[in-house]
């Protein structure tokens, strides 16, 4: 609410919350219906053969098959990219699947890219296995400006930076601003997992990110009833300018020589991603799962104010109990990182996070088998209150060393705190480390 | 048609009613450096107006006398037969302050009302000048993004068209 405001020579600027709910959805011309209506469809008549073919050539806006477009999918994919202040978005399947249509729109065989190594364990896993088979390497570092800096210098063909902003399952934040500038520097574009944060507790574009990926999964659908990824550029990279991505800028044997930058300007990788590696793989988001998700970005600033008050509460309530050893939450002035947390997320610093038990390993195990109201599971960003023990689950195909370098080693327990009466969160937890 | 960002002074606003205004009123297009290849951005935004009604004429020297999208290509904007609501100029900045000139000087003979610059190109002095003569001048955008913006197609293909309404469109 504090964010609308009106220039005083500029156009109206609408609000956080206005947007959440009508960007990309004004009410159906043919109906009227005011909600977006499920599209449950595959494919879309043409109006004769010469508007089939502007079609297939790119060269009119419209819907051929569910594959590319789905009228229900392009509102959740124009409302992702009002709320991050981007330029367009194409969602997909999952989050992982959003990664790999940003990848493979950036990457060709041979090239290498630069990671955060405090990721969520399938994106290590994704970086650094998968996609080694499609010839993609990727060079894993310390989330610094630093180390992002050295590991440009060893890998200068490096073709981006990948970070998650608020890192999970660590609590992590990364200085977004002056890892921006290395990339910059580089020629390259800074990608942001944007998923704990959301738009609404961070932008990335604000602080110089140029493509944003996000599982939907997780709090902007916000009810964990259905997948879904999407990729968001902020429109301002200069992919002509960098020299380092003929992939947009020279004429594509994937769609007839078309070049997508000078064609589509700044939503030309957008459209690449669109047009070429969804179009050819074909993880396309589900139109119900559109729905959902739509639904459920209406109310995001309303969850996300009341997950970050809960878990506030429930992280001090940690903090001050004697069978754990440390609480890594950005929203505690004892973590690290609060300062960092007070520059990038004013208004928190998300849900999830992880706390170490001084039983180690087994406390761990007992600790997510002895709650009762929180939800023992691999998700994250939930209405319901989630605990996980990573070294056991989502992390346990790592070696100790990566387990420890990601967060989740032996004694740490992760937490996505949900929008319970907090005081119950408390006591189901109280009850779990007790003994 | 892009050039590297800090060669160009700080993005310009339009208002979406003026931008609108004009994609309302004007009917014949003369596209300067309209090309016959089709995967030229000038070919797709060509193909893209005639398909929403503008008659659009394409003015080309190394192509005068063929036709593109079976329009009759001219030489330069004099030689376009009767009145040019807007002039559309897909051709680099560095070029455009000539055009625009020549589009002031038949201001009145055609009955130019708009200059238009592509995406990309931009040329202030030059707008200034064709502004003092009573020209709308437009720079830095594409007729075809801003009409699918405005009328509702662009976000079908997810880009952020900025409109936010909860009037139902008319169709």
């Amino acid at each position: 609410m504090a964010e609308k405001k009106t220039a005083p020579d500029g156009p109206h600027e609408f609000g956080f919350e206005t947007r959440s709910i009508h960007a990309g959805a004004r009410p159906d011309a043919e109906t009227g219906a005011r909600v977006t209506p499920i599209h449950q469809n595959t494919s879309y008549v043409f109006e004769d053969a010469e508007h089939a073919a502007d079609l297939f050539n790119l060269q009119t806006f419209g819907f051929i098959y569910s594959r590319l477009t789905n009228p229900t999918v392009s509102v959740l994919e124009e409302r992702l990219a009002n709320l991050e202040g981007g330029r367009a978005a194409v969602c997909a399947a999952s989050g992982h699947a959003a990664q790999f249509l940003a990848m493979f729109t950036l990457l060709e065989p041979g090239d290498s890219f630069i990671a955060s190594k405090n990721l969520y364990g399938g994106s290590i896993t994704q970086f650094g296995h998968s996609f080694k088979k499609l010839g993609w390497t990727c060079h894993f570092v310390d989330p610094t400006p630093e180390e992002f800096q050295r590991a440009l210098a060893a890998h200068p063909d490096a073709k981006c930076i990948f970070l998650e902003a608020l890192a999970n399952p660590g609590g992590l934040i990364v200085d977004l601003e002056p890892v921006a500038e290395v990339a910059h520097a580089a020629g390259i574009p800074l990608i942001v997992d944007n998923t704990l944060a959301t738009p609404y507790l961070l932008r990335p574009f604000d602080w110089g990110a140029d493509i944003v990926v996000h599982s939907t999964t997780k709090f902007l659908s916000g009810h964990a009833n259905s997948m879904g990824g999407a990729v968001i550029e902020s429109g301002k990279f200069d992919w002509a300018a960098s020299g380092k991505f003929p992939g947009m800028c020279t004429p594509d044997p994937a769609y007839h020589g078309l070049t997508f930058y000078e064609t589509f300007g700044d939503f030309g990788f957008t459209m690449k991603a669109r047009a070429v590696a969804l179009r050819d793989f074909g993880p396309a988001m589900a139109p119900m799962n559109a729905f959902l998700t739509i639904t459920g970005t209406e109310t995001l600033a309303l969850r996300m104010d009341r997950h970050v008050q809960n878990a506030q509460t429930v992280a001090e309530f940690l903090e001050s109990h004697p069978a754990v050893s440390w609480v890594s939450y950005a929203g505690l002035k004892s973590s690290p990182w609060h300062t960092l947390a007070k520059k990038y997320l004013p208004k928190g610093a998300g849900s999830v996070f992880t706390f170490g038990l001084k039983g180690g390993y087994q406390a761990g195990i007992k600790c997510v088998e002895t709650v009762e109201l929180f939800s023992h599971l691999a998700n994250v960003g939930d209405t319901r209150s989630l605990i996980i023990h990573p070294a056991s689950t989502t992390h346990r195909q790592l070696s100790e060393e990566q387990q420890i370098a990601a967060g989740a080693g032996p004694d740490v327990v992760r937490l996505s705190v949900g929008l319970e009466t907090a005081a119950d969160l408390i006591r189901d937890l109280d009850r779990a480390l007790a003994g | 048609m892009n050039q590297p960002a800090e060669t160009l002074p700080p993005p310009l606003h339009y208002d979406d009613a003026l931008v609108a205004g004009v994609l309302k009123d004007v009917r014949t297009i003369a596209m300067v450096g309209a090309s016959p290849n089709w995967v030229r951005p000038s070919n797709f935004a060509m193909k893209y107006l005639l398909g929403k009604g503008y008659k659009v004429i394409p003015v080309n020297p190394g192509h005068a006398g063929k036709e593109i999208w079976e329009q009759m290509v001219y030489a330069e904007l004099g030689e376009v037969p009767g009145p040019i609501d807007m002039v559309d100029v897909f051709r680099a900045s560095k070029d455009a302050g000539g055009i625009i000139d020549r589009a002031i000087e038949l201001k009145d003979e055609k009955d130019i009302k708009v200059i238009w610059l592509q995406l990309g190109v931009r040329d202030d002095a030059a707008a200034a000048r064709a502004e003092a003569a009573g020209l709308t001048v437009i720079m830095d955008r594409c007729p075809k993004i801003e009409y699918g913006r405005l009328f509702g197609e662009l976000g079908w293909c997810g880009v952020n068209s900025g409109v936010i309404s909860a009037k139902r469109p008319k169709r």
